[in-house]
């Protein structure tokens, strides 16, 4: 849970109301400047009204340099961060020619995929050259080649359904899929941290919406209920079905979801359940399979299962698991299926060689070892950060960890601070968290070695001296680091 | 007699108006006592006293406490001094004034009487108290409690827990999916090799018209030598999105080769063609902006539009009229043009007909009726014009006319995803309210490789690369004319039919109960 000291939540308020000020200030010069100067746009209606866009030009713009960093290497643990210059204040960022070693601490790389693998990279590129690198049609059209039916019965095995289809992005299955199950007249109860693509599905498929707060089971039964209850709005007329909507880690939070609690409530009142594991298939559970796996749940009380490569498999793209006749049916109305592009095929091949190397199917056992690898750097940097004296949110075993800032200055200040020392984080900001509680995200993956983290303990701790974010107090450190050093 | 009466008056004014300022009574009373008493002089009087009376009467409302009060003092004062002044001889009054006298005298007795009632000079505390707090508490009460009277509702009865839990019993859900036709079965034949011009499925080689593989790319030499460079170098996935370290600069060149090659200021690139348009459209168009569409476009503009909220207008398909006359009806209607956004929404080549918009009409109309052109060039980028830079060169319309041009990837130029070019202030927009592009990971960057690639020249002389094929003599219903074109189709498998340009065409994609397939030059 995050709470935030009483003086800290004043002096962030303070702050973002000057900035809103100061933006006022020159928003009314703006205008008088505009007043005086031609105006081409002429009968037309401005393409951004006035506040629309306030936050974008007036806050975001300030601290623009540390969003979007170009890389020119792959999102290894390594990689070079390219140098960005700005002449007009941050308005407008040049690349230049030079580059930074950084340290990886944003990309979503649980288990190391993401650079050129010793078993997958052949094999992609074997297929490449005989699939070339895109089908140009639908699935439906002429799309589907042996490496997609491949794809899919492998997807099924891995995550313990009876079968599975595969999209050509996450971000679109989820918008694609809300619409066909359900439709006016159904119901959907989503978490209300869900991701983005998921409230984008809920609102393009026309029912109704309703929201319990985050990983409260609890609260969940209580708006079941009354729901239940109630009847759709106005007509009172008894839901057509209800499908309820969690992830299995969070991506802002790095919480895992309440699983067990929520399946049995979901059973009880016989609503579905619809679990979005885009984070943590491959990246939790003692094989990699996922939050079930971790948590014990069996995976046939989980209606609908998706899932996105992008994060563990070093790929792109996303699946749904479910029952043959779910499956069958999604073929038969998914729009993304019917219209959309199909995988391409040297990003399927490499989804196969990565779970293969996982479930050990290669002859090694760098699945394994990545995984245990995975969990025990999530742990030692989180149990780290803790004693340090930081806020780091998430639960034990989940490789996402934020630390938080508050301060709407203190978040360029961590992150250029940590660049300077070749350490590469992510920092967000409103609107993907709520307006006091900015942060930055860590993301750990197997590719790191003890010394990688060590030496980024280090520098946050010097940063965090410096920004002034560790919150709570620290614990004594002569243990820690003999501890340490022993290792 | 009038002497008393206003003296009365006087009197009666000092006692119970102690904030008064008495100088302004007393000041007409002196001025009509020292005149004589002529009716004369008593109506100039009138006029000069009546003035003072009102601003006497401003002066008392000042202090809201007698504000009742004065009005009835001024009143009563009014009636006592004027009683005797109205509009009547005086002759005439002579006899009528002693009744009249009489009756304001008893009346202002009674007034009195009721002031001087309780409280009327008590001493609370150090404070005196005038009789008129006594009125006002009385209404105060009176007022409180009409207040907390609530207004009469039938008296609500929540559902109690028993209730509850035998509704949530009762319940029965749909099942999840609907049952599994015969129809639902049908799975498409697995291509054993690239989707190129010929390709082989359970063995056997055949000629491939469903991919939209416009520019024969697919299995072409330096395409799948930059992609392996590129897999080499960076792997394949780009692991985060646009805003985390997923840029790459194969990312930037790309867009900005795109934006060169089309004439424009910028573009941004998508991860996916479909989502390209659904993720344009709700970051332009918000909800009460006007869109008119035409009515054969493909689904992601039909879900990004419905995203949008906007209002939204179908005209016929392809049909200039109709659009005209709808713009028309909507510059007459609207006046509120200043804050409202208007688009219209077009496909350069339809997916869903294979027809051709005619661009320069287009925009014709809306540079008259002041509209703003969302132009969706998936099928038509690299195919059509004569050096392939799509509808704006093949009518001749320069490019800064159409506001915002968008394009799958997935066809002409044989790699996954979709961009979006305009002008600068388009494209920045997008960068972070665009839903598809901020909360998604990027573009492999093997499939953005396409800057190495050495020429976006063709050379195309198909007017439209989509072709229609319709039956006939239908049979009545969607049902029945799919079945007979998979009937033509599972039969023209096994033998070969040469067309008219001398190509052997033996495997049809059957969409939507019309066949659709694609040449290739």
């Amino acid at each position: 849970m995050i709470t935030i000291p009483y003086l800290t939540a004043l002096t962030t308020y303070f702050s973002y109301g000057l900035l809103f000020a100061f933006g006022q200030l020159r928003d009314f010069f703006r205008k008088i400047v505009d007043w005086w100067s031609h105006n081409s746009l002429q009968g037309y209606a401005p393409i951004c009204l006035g506040l629309e866009d306030f936050y974008i030009r007036r806050l975001y713009l300030r601290i623009q340099d540390c969003f979007n960093r170009p890389i020119s290497s792959p999102p290894d643990a390594w990689f070079d961060v390219v140098e960005r210059i700005s002449n007009d204040n941050n308005k407008t960022l040049k690349r230049t020619t030079r580059v930074n070693r950084c340290l990886n601490l944003g990309s979503y790389n649980y288990l190391g995929f993401g650079a050129a693998d010793e078993y997958c990279t052949p094999r992609v590129i074997e297929s490449l050259k005989k699939f070339s690198p895109s089908t140009c049609s639908a699935r439906v059209d002429g799309g589907t080649t042996t490496l997609h039916t491949e794809l899919e019965e492998c997807v099924a095995n891995f995550v313990g359904k009876p079968a599975a289809v595969v999209f050509g992005m996450g971000y679109a299955t989820n918008s694609a899929i809300l619409p066909v199950l359900t439709g006016k007249g159904g119901l959907i109860i989503s978490d209300s941290l869900n991701h983005n693509s998921i409230v984008n599905g809920a609102r393009g498929s026309g029912a109704t919406i309703r929201v319990f707060q985050h990983n409260t089971p609890s609260h969940l039964e209580k708006v079941l209920r009354e729901q239940i209850a109630d009847g759709q709005p106005r007509t009172h007329r008894p839901w057509k079905k209800i499908i309820v909507v969690v992830e299995g880690i969070y991506s802002m939070e790095g919480e895992l979801c309440k699983l067990p609690e929520i399946i049995s409530i979901c059973k009880k009142y016989k609503a579905y359940v619809y679990l979005d594991e885009a984070h943590s298939i491959g990246a939790v559970g003692k094989t990699g399979r996922g939050v079930c796996e971790l948590l014990g749940v069996d995976t046939a009380d989980v209606d609908i299962m998706m899932g996105t490569f992008t994060k563990s498999f070093g790929s792109c793209g996303g699946y749904i698991a479910g029952s043959k006749e779910l499956i069958q049916y999604l073929k038969y109305t998914c729009p993304a299926h019917l219209y959309a592009t199909s995988i391409s095929p040297p990003a399927a091949q490499q989804i196969i060689s990565s779970i293969k190397v996982i479930l050990g199917e290669d002859g090694s056992s760098r699945g394994a070892q990545k995984l245990a690898k995975i969990r025990e750097n999530s742990n030692f940097f989180r149990s780290e950060l803790q004693k340090m004296g930081f806020e780091v949110l998430g639960d034990n075993d989940s490789p996402v960890m934020p630390i938080m800032l508050y301060n709407p200055a203190k978040i360029p200040a961590f992150s250029r601070e940590c660049l300077k020392r070749n350490v590469a984080v992510v920092t967000v900001a409103f609107p993907a968290t709520p307006l006091l509680l900015a942060r930055a995200r860590i993301c750990i993956s197997a590719a790191h070695t003890r010394e990688d983290l060590i030496k980024a303990l280090e520098v946050m701790s010097i940063v965090g001296d410096m920004v002034g974010v560790k919150y709570f107090p620290a614990e004594p450190k002569k243990q820690q680091l003999e501890g340490v050093k022993l290792d | 007699m009038n002497q008393l009466n206003v003296y009365d008056c006087l009197s009666f004014v000092n006692l119970h108006l102690p904030h008064a300022n008495s100088d302004l009574a007393i000041a007409p009373l002196y001025h009509w006592y020292a005149s004589e008493s002529s009716y004369q002089r008593n109506l100039i009087f009138h006029g000069e006293n009546f003035r003072i009376l009102l601003r006497t009467c401003s002066h008392f409302n000042q202090s809201v406490h007698f504000y009742p009060i004065v009005g009835f003092c001024n009143l009563s004062w009014a009636f006592a001094v004027y009683a005797d002044k109205l509009c009547l001889p005086i002759l005439l009054m002579d006899t009528l004034m002693p009744a009249y006298h009489n009756m304001v005298k008893s009346a202002s007795d009674w007034v009195t009487l009721a002031f001087d009632a309780p409280f009327a000079r008590a001493v609370v505390f150090g404070v005196p108290i005038g009789g008129h707090l006594f009125v006002e508490g009385l209404l105060f009460v009176v007022i409180l409690f009409l207040l907390s009277q609530k207004s009469y509702k039938p008296p609500k009865r929540p559902l109690t827990k028993k209730e509850i839990d035998e509704l949530c019993d009762e319940w029965v859900p749909e099942p999840l999916i609907p049952s599994i036709t015969e129809e639902m079965k049908y799975e498409p034949p697995d291509l054993e090799s690239a989707a190129g011009p010929h390709t082989i499925i359970n063995g056997k080689e055949v000629i491939n018209f469903t991919s939209a593989n416009y520019l024969a790319f697919l299995g072409h030499e330096k395409l799948l030598d930059s992609c392996t460079k590129a897999l080499e170098k960076y792997g394949v996935g780009s692991c985060g999105p646009r805003g985390f370290y997923g840029t790459i600069d194969v990312h930037l060149d790309c867009e900005a080769r795109i934006a060169k090659f089309l004439g424009t200021s910028d573009s941004i690139l998508y991860s996916y063609g479909l989502s390209t348009m659904f993720s344009t459209i709700p970051a332009f168009c918000k909800k009460g902006d006007i869109v008119v569409v035409d009515e054969g476009v493909h689904w992601g503009i039909q879900n990004g539009l419905h995203l949008s909220r906007s209002t939204i207008v179908y005209f016929k398909h392809n049909d200039m009229e109709s659009l005209q006359s709808i713009l028309e009806k909507f510059t007459q209607d609207n006046k509120r043009a200043k804050k409202l956004r208007r688009y219209i929404v077009v496909e350069a080549v339809y997916q869903n007909s294979g027809q051709i918009a005619p661009l320069d009409e287009i925009i014709r109309l809306k540079e008259k009726h002041r509209f703003r052109v969302i132009l969706d060039e998936s099928n038509s980028f690299g195919v059509l014009g004569s050096s392939g830079r799509g509808l704006t060169e093949y009518c001749g319309v320069p490019v800064e006319k159409v506001d915002i041009i968008t394009a799958a990837m997935g066809h002409a130029l044989a790699t996954k995803g979709g961009f979006c070019t305009g002008s600068a202030r388009v494209i920045d927009h997008q960068r972070l309210s665009s839903s598809g592009y901020v909360f998604s990971a990027s573009l492999p960057p093997y499939l953005a490789s396409l800057s190495d690639l050495q020429g976006l020249e063709i050379v195309s002389d198909i007017q439209s690369p989509i072709v229609f094929l319709k039956l006939k003599n239908s049979t009545g219903s969607i049902k029945g004319d799919l079945q007979v074109l998979e009937d033509i189709a599972d039969r023209s498998y096994c033998s070969a039919i040469c067309s008219k340009d001398n190509r052997k065409v033996e495997w049809f994609g059957v969409h939507c109960g019309q066949w659709r397939f694609y040449l290739k030059s």
